[in-house]
Parts: structure tokens; C-alpha cells; sequence
């Protein structure tokens, strides 16, 4: 299985540390690797780390935090050597950076897996940045690169001044899925996401702030599982979505995040299923039982596997 | 305390009050002074020593910008356009074609023992062969068994034999990216643009971290490379330093034939701008004769050919997407801020007028809360600078480094394509620069174009682009504003010219020993000048036996 690697991009101040804080402190038993460009700003409560040296800081619970400066290509190998491994990496990119380059590079790598850019935006300071004669273009940019957009301190504005932002965000970023964050509350599962269930002996991570909810799609015969990912991937409603489905071709391991998917081929004993996730009160049963049972009407043996990273067609 | 006076035909002093002298004492490696035998015969007894007699003497070159990498290069094989010379004083040839490109990188593939080992090109430049599309089919030729890679001039394009792209796991189908060229088959063509496409193949074909970074031997090659073009003082101009890099460093430069004076600043990757510039001031003071520590390098956007660098409107002449911002005006202006507080010089890479923009506005926001009557802050590249930048910067004391081989090397595609005639004509306005009374240096950025501070100049005097036009009539300068940029200026951006950038006394015993004099030559053949090799603090290299 290849190693998820997730960007976390949005300007200075957007709240991309914070967040890196929070999943460091409440990685629910998953081993994650964080990949900043400089420890600088990272106050990682002492208290957590283990060891350091090397540009590498060891933290308890198996998590890892370095410092990749210009060789991100490097830090990611050396990531990928770690013994026992790492669960999911995540890759702290700077305040100016493009995510879509960092993402594509990553998908380049052997091994790893490119999950998600997810964008912050910051409910004070977006507008203005996006309008700055300097850095707007870079800004939007930014957003029409995120798989998953958090607006983060959202409870500092109006509801009606919130309410207009995330319509201007819906323009700048279709294709996101878009997710308000108040009072500092990062829902965790939709950044690193959902892992097969039940094969870490883990409920699906359905989730500690009650804003997710989620439901498990279980195929009774081998599927066409693009048609299934590309419907998951269209489904306005569905964060996430994660799980090892049969098709003709054998298992495959399927992968939903905002409009991006991929499926890769996968041995072993698994439990067949796909945990979704969304919002709460927007993940439509009826919708996804219909993508799954097209899915499996459509199934025909057209499972290249060579072809391991299905590029979304949009 | 011995003296030793060199006679010479004639020694430019870069000093006014004496022009021209026609000796030079040195006594502890410093110029004890300059002038006629008999005034520094006053100094009391000295050897003399005539083996310059038939040569010109100059202040020792000064390239203010230059990257280490280039000796590091010479590791692999070149395959450029144009002629250039190695670290041994062997001319590659320019190649003119794919197959001369291929037979070359052939001919090195024979000697090579292990069938599986890497082989690694540098320097193809298409843009001069009619920008041919270079295919892994072309690169085959040179071996189905090893991974064979080409790195173009521009650092943008990569280009991987089937191999190479093999083992970076790119051979299949459904590579869906823009910077993946494919073929009627489906396969990449080999050719891989844009960095985050670049660094994870390339590994596999030898840009491991030996090509990225500096290595003892790189830097050892590049102090050859430095005496071979006249050049004493050459900034590193951005490296990750360390406590381990400085001290590799600390340990070549010591060494007691090691060349140059290499002046390395701190980049800043890797670190917040607190440590960074906390930890730049703390290498003042590991500071020695041949390694001068403790200024730091940003970079602001990409390039101009590369279509990244941050433009003022209307932007790129063919309508390209602005370009990439490589730090965040927040952080530039913490950067400036907490480094004027410091007393540490930043010199700022900007390609595009905008960033050069930003960069003036960032400073002159930070010298309101931290003034400072000579911080000598400086512009590196400042290619697309208006006259309205330089007035400003000119106020505001900030020095500026030109990139005048741009015009003689990329001149007609910055005419034709990336900012269109009126701008290519005004970039790296030197005239305007020294009217603005802005501190100027010219120089390489080796290895982008070749180490060789004659050439740098008589590209600034002559303005020539590779297709033989004049470019920018306006904004040449004269031979003896371009020689004092290239050793007095320097100096003066890197705040040292009490120490170092000409000939007087009390300063460093650092020459350039020329075979002719570049003030008589013809100004079209200041290029054409040879350069016998240095003396660099009070020691004699001869290229010849470097």
C-alpha cells in the first residue's frame, strides 16, 4: 500500500501550524510524519517530544516532524525508510507555495500516494489577501488547487458575514469541498481521513466533534470501481470516502478525496467495504447506495493494473 | 616580514589619485603599497620580483554573484552550446546538434565500468538549435542499460533516457501532468519540465546530492575555475549553511593552496526568519582570511525565461501567467526587519520589476522602524528594474548586482517572448543604475552562464545579444565603469571594500594577472582578454598550473 501524503497549504496566518498542532496532539493512534520547512513556529509542546537532531523531531506515539528546507524530495525518502513506518504524511507547505506542483511532485514518488491538498483560509484576512496587489493571484491560485478547503476561525465573523464567504469561496473553488472551522476545532478525518474498516481495529473515525458523519458502502459483487470513485468524486456531499472493493481484475483499494480519487491494486485479507464521510446532514444515503449498485451493474473486467494512479477526468 | 615588490607593464589601481603605477609591494599577504620601485623602496629592503614584467595588473576580480555548484558540474558531462572551460583548463567544444550531443555523451559512456551507473549531461540549450524536442529515443542512443539524463541550461527541463524513466517509474500509461510531455504511444517522451517534476527522477540519473549541493571537491574545482578567470573574492550566493556545511567549508578554505576568498551567505530555506538571521549573525565570527560568513541571501520569485519570475503589469510579452512568489511578503519584511535590528546584510533575489518592487517597499517600511545609514542592501538580478526603482533605490542606499550576460545569452528571447522589445531593451540597465547613483556589480551567476568577470563586463559595455544585435543602446557603460563594477563595485555590495576591489595600500594582496590590457584593447574584445591566473592574498596561482 502506498504511503498517503496529504499538502497543507493557505497564506501566513491561516492557521496551518495550529492545525499541524492539533493532529500531532490528537493523532488517534495513527503515526504521522509532518513535513514543515522550518521548525520555526512549530511549538510542539516539549512534553511530546521524545528526541531530536538531525532536523528531525520524534514525538510520542511514533509521529516524526522535519524540516525539509529546499530538498522535499529527500525528507520524503528519508520518511519513507522509517522503521516501523509511518501511517500519513503531511507536508506543511509554505505561506506562497502552490500545492498542485507539491501534490504532482509527490504523485511522481514511488511508494507514496497523493491524498489531498487541503487549503486554509482565514474568515478575517482571506478577502483581503485575495484582493492584495502582491499576493492575490497567488492566493487564488491557492484555492483552486484545494481538494478540501478549511475556513478556519470562521466564529470570528457574522454568520452572514460567513455565510457570504463560503459563497465566494464556492466560486473560487468548486471543486472543494468546503468545511468551516470554529474555535479551532480542525476536524482531523478529513484531513488524514478514514482507514479501511475494519482493518486497524479502529471505528472509522466518525468523529470527536460530532461535525461528521459517516456510512459503509458494501459492494456484494465486483464492481467497475472507477464508475463508483468517479460518483463518489462528483457527490458534493462526500469528504471522504476509503475502502477495499472487489473487481474483476482482483481487490483494489479505493481512495475518495473532494474530486480526487485513485485505486490501486491490494493483497492480502480485507474486508470489503467503503467507509464515506461528510458533513453531518449532507452525506445522502440514497444517492450513494445508487452509486454503489451502478457500480456494480457496470462492472466489466477494464481494470488496467499497470495504470495505478486514475487521473480524474474533470 | 619580508617584501616582495612585482614589476609589471602597467597596474590599474582602481584607486583615482594613482590611476596607474607600475609596482606593487606586498609584505603578509596585504599591499604594502603601490606606486614607482623607488617609493617603495622606502619601505626598506624587498625582493623584487619580475615575472609579471610583461603583464597587466589588475585589483583581483570580484564575482558578486556566483553559486559553488559550478565546480561541482564539472563532475558530469557538459554538453552546452557554447565553448566553455573546465576546472583542468580543458575547452569543451559547444555542440551544435542532438547527434553531436549524443556522440559526446557516448563517448564518456564507453569508459564507464559498472553498466548500471547513472550518466548525467548538463547544459543543453535548445533554444539554439532551432528548439529542437530532444527524445528518450536520442538518449538510447547512448545506452539502453543505464540511466541517462540531460539537465538543460535554463534548469528547467530534464530530459531521461527510457531507463531513467523506467526506473523513476514514469514508462506506463496515464501520466496526467502538464510538465509530462507524451507521445503518440502514450509514454512520456523523456522530457520532464519544471522542477517538481525533475527532483524525483533525477535522482535516478545522477542529480543526487552531490550535484545539488557542495561537496569538498566542488568547492576546490571551483576555486580553479576562479583563478583561471582573473576572479580572488566569489560570493557562494545561497547555501543551506550549517554547523557541518561551514565547517567543510572552513576546511577547504583553509587549506593552504585554496585559491579565492569565498564570501557564503546564508539562503533562506530551512529556517524561520528569527533563526535565520540569529543564526547568520553568529557566523561572523567563524569568519576567516578565505571565507567571509554572516549575510543572507532571499529569494523573492523565479526567472525571467522560465516564465516564474513576479512581473509589474502587463506582464509576460506572450501572455504567460504571472510568475511564483518563493517567500511571502510577511516573511520578507520580518526578514528585513529583524536583520536591520541585527546589523546583517541582505542581498534579495528579484528577476521581475514587481518583486524588485515589493522588496523596495519591504525595506523602506523595515529602515523606518530600524534605521540604518549603511545597511548596503542589495538587488541580485534586478533585471526588469524601471528608472523610477532606481531613483528609489538609489535614496534609499541600496546597492544593486546587474545580470548583464543575460543580454549576450537570452537577450533575443527576452525580445522576442518573455517581456517584448522595450522592456528587453532596459533590463539590467547599468547606465541607469550608476545615473541613480546606485552602487553597481555585474555578474554570472555561474553556473547559469559561464565564471568570467571580462566577459560579464564586456557583455554590460557591449550589450550584445547571442544573435549579434545591440541591445539597449541606452544602457551600456564605459570600459572603466565596467572593470571597477567587477572588482571595486562587488566589493562595495558585499561591504567589503575596505578590504578588498583595488590596488592601494593597506588592502589585500589580491590581483588578476592579464596578458593584455583591457583598457587599450578594443572594447568588443574585453571578452578576448587572457588571464594568466592571480595573486590572492599575497599568494601566486598561474592558471597554467592550477
Amino acid at each position: 500500500m502506498r504511503l498517503p501524503v496529504t499538502v497543507i497549504a493557505g497564506y501566513l496566518g491561516a492557521g496551518k501550524t495550529t492545525l499541524i498542532n492539533q493532529l500531532l496532539r490528537n493523532n488517534e493512534g495513527w503515526r504521522l510524519a509532518v513535513l514543515v520547512n522550518e521548525f520555526g513556529e512549530l511549538p510542539i509542546d516539549s512534553e511530546l517530544i521524545e528526541a531530536q537532531g538531525n532536523g528531525v523531531i520524534s514525538i510520542s506515539g511514533g509521529c516524526v516532524c522535519c524540516a525539509f528546507g529546499s530538498d522535499l524530495i529527500g525528507a520524503l525518502d528519508g520518511i519513507k525508510a522509517l522503521d516501523p513506518p509511518v501511517d500519513h504524511v503531511l507536508i506543511e507547505a509554505s505561506g506562497v507555495a502552490l500545492p498542485g506542483s507539491i501534490i504532482a511532485s509527490v504523485g511522481l514518488v514511488d511508494g507514496l500516494r497523493a491524498d489531498a491538498v487541503v487549503v486554509l483560509a482565514d474568515a478575517e484576512q482571506i478577502r483581503r489577501n485575495a484582493t492584495d496587489p502582491y499576493l492575490g493571484d497567488t492566493i487564488l491560485r491557492q484555492l483552486a488547487q484545494a481538494d478540501i478547503m478549511l475556513l478556519t476561525k470562521s466564529d470570528l465573523v457574522t454568520n452572514e458575514e460567513r455565510s457570504r464567504l463560503l459563497d465566494w469561496l464556492r466560486s473560487k473553488a468548486p471543486q472543494a469541498r468546503l468545511l468551516p472551522v470554529s474555535h479551532g476545532e480542525v476536524p482531523i478525518s478529513a484531513v488524514v481521513g478514514a482507514l479501511p474498516v475494519p482493518a486497524r481495529g479502529r471505528k472509522p473515525a466518525a468523529d470527536a466533534h460530532g461535525q461528521f458523519s459517516s456510512l459503509v458502502l458494501t459492494p456484494g459483487r465486483p464492481i467497475d470501481v472507477r464508475r463508483l470513485a468517479q460518483a463518489l468524486a462528483d457527490d458534493p456531499g462526500v469528504t471522504r470516502a476509503k475502502g477495499f472493493v472487489l473487481t474483476e481484475a482482483g481487490l483494489v483499494l479505493l481512495h475518495v478525496v473532494g474530486h480526487r480519487y485513485s485505486v490501486e491494486a491490494a493483497t492480502g485479507d480485507h474486508s470489503i467495504g467503503v467507509v464515506c464521510i461528510g458533513l453531518k446532514g449532507r452525506l445522502d444515503v440514497a444517492r450513494l447506495n445508487r452509486a454503489k449498485s451502478d457500480a456494480e451493474v457496470a462492472a466489466r473486467p477494464v481494470f488496467q493494473a499497470n495504470r495505478a494512479i486514475l487521473p480524474n477526468p474533470e | 616580514m619580508h617584501t616582495t615588490i612585482y614589476a609589471a607593464k602597467k597596474i590599474i589601481t582602481m584607486n583615482p589619485n594613482q590611476p596607474v603605477v607600475t609596482h606593487v609591494a606586498v609584505r603578509n599577504g596585504r599591499i604594502l603599497g603601490a606606486g614607482t620601485l623607488e617609493q617603495l623602496q622606502g619601505w626598506g629592503p624587498g625582493t623584487i620580483d619580475d615575472r609579471f614584467a610583461d603583464k597587466f595588473l589588475m585589483p583581483g576580480l570580484i564575482e558578486g554573484h556566483g553559486h559553488s555548484m559550478e565546480g561541482a558540474l564539472w563532475q558530469f558531462t557538459y554538453v552546452g552550446w557554447f565553448d566553455r572551460m573546465d576546472p583542468d583548463g580543458k575547452t569543451w567544444p559547444g555542440l551544435k546538434s542532438i547527434d553531436e550531443v549524443v556522440a559526446r555523451l557516448k563517448e564518456i559512456e564507453v569508459g564507464m565500468d559498472d553498466p548500471g551507473a547513472p550518466l548525467l549531461g548538463w547544459g543543453l540549450d535548445p533554444i539554439y538549435m532551432d528548439n529542437v524536442r530532444m527524445t528518450r529515443a536520442d538518449l538510447d542512443r547512448v545506452s539502453v542499460t543505464r540511466p541517462v539524463g540531460i539537465m538543460h541550461a535554463s534548469g528547467h527541463i530534464l530530459n531521461v533516457n527510457t531507463r531513467g524513466l523506467e526506473l523513476a517509474g514514469l514508462l506506463r500509461q496515464g501520466n496526467d501532468h502538464p510538465g509530462i510531455p507524451l507521445a503518440g504511444d502514450g509514454l512520456p517522451t523523456g522530457e520532464l519540465k519544471s522542477p517538481e517534476i525533475m527532483m524525483p527522477a533525477g535522482k535516478h540519473v545522477g542529480m543526487d546530492r552531490a550535484f545539488l549541493a557542495a561537496d569538498a571537491n566542488g568547492l576546490r574545482n571551483y576555486g580553479r575555475l576562479c583563478v583561471r578567470a582573473g576572479v580572488t573574492t566569489s560570493s557562494d550566493l545561497g547555501q543551506q549553511l550549517n554547523d557541518d556545511l561551514v565547517n567543510l567549508f572552513t576546511d577547504v578554505t583553509n587549506a593552504d593552496d585554496f585559491p579565492a576568498c569565498l564570501v557564503a551567505f546564508r539562503i533562506n530555506f530551512g529556517m524561520s526568519p528569527a533563526e535565520l538571521v540569529d543564526y547568520t549573525r553568529s557566523l561572523r565570527e567563524r569568519s576567516t582570511e578565505r571565507l567571509d560568513l554572516g549575510r543572507i541571501k532571499v529569494i523573492a520569485d523565479g526567472s525571467i525565461q522560465g516564465f516564474s519570475a513576479r512581473l509589474q503589469w502587463p506582464g509576460y510579452y506572450n501572455g504567460s501567467e504571472n510568475g511564483l512568489w518563493y517567500v511571502a511578503p510577511d516573511q520578507l519584511a520580518e526578514i528585513y526587519e529583524r536583520a536591520l535590528a541585527a546589523g546583517v546584510q541582505v542581498h534579495t533575489h528579484t528577476n521581475g520589476d514587481q518583486a524588485t518592487q515589493l522588496a523596495i517597499e519591504t525595506l523602506e517600511a523595515a529602515l523606518r522602524k530600524h534605521p540604518d545609514f549603511d545597511h548596503r542592501f542589495t538587488l541580485q538580478h534586478c533585471q526588469l528594474a524601471s528608472a523610477a526603482q532606481f531613483r528609489k533605490m538609489g535614496r534609499l542606499g541600496m546597492c544593486v548586482n546587474l545580470f548583464a550576460n543575460h543580454h549576450y545569452y537570452w537577450g533575443d528571447e527576452h525580445y522576442a517572448l518573455t517581456v517584448g522589445p522595450e522592456r528587453a531593451e532596459r533590463m539590467n540597465a547599468c547606465r541607469t543604475a550608476l545615473d541613480a547613483n546606485v552602487p553597481m556589480t555585474i555578474h554570472s551567476d555561474a553556473p547559469v552562464t559561464p565564471l568570467g568577470p571580462l566577459f560579464t563586463a564586456w557583455a554590460a559595455v557591449n550589450r550584445l545579444t547571442a544573435s549579434g544585435r545591440i541591445q539597449g543602446e541606452g544602457e551600456r557603460i564605459e570600459v572603466a565603469q565596467a572593470l571597477h563594477a567587477i572588482t571595486l563595485g562587488a566589493a562595495i555590495t558585499m561591504k567589503m571594500d575596505h578590504l578588498i576591489g583595488s590596488i592601494e595600500v593597506g588592502k589585500r594582496a589580491d590581483f588578476a594577472i592579464l596578458e593584455d590590457d583591457p583598457t587599450a584593447v578594443p572594447a568588443s574584445a574585453l571578452k578576448d582578454v587572457s588571464v594568466w591566473g592571480t595573486v590572492q592574498g599575497g599568494r601566486v596561482f598561474a592558471a597554467a598550473d592550477i
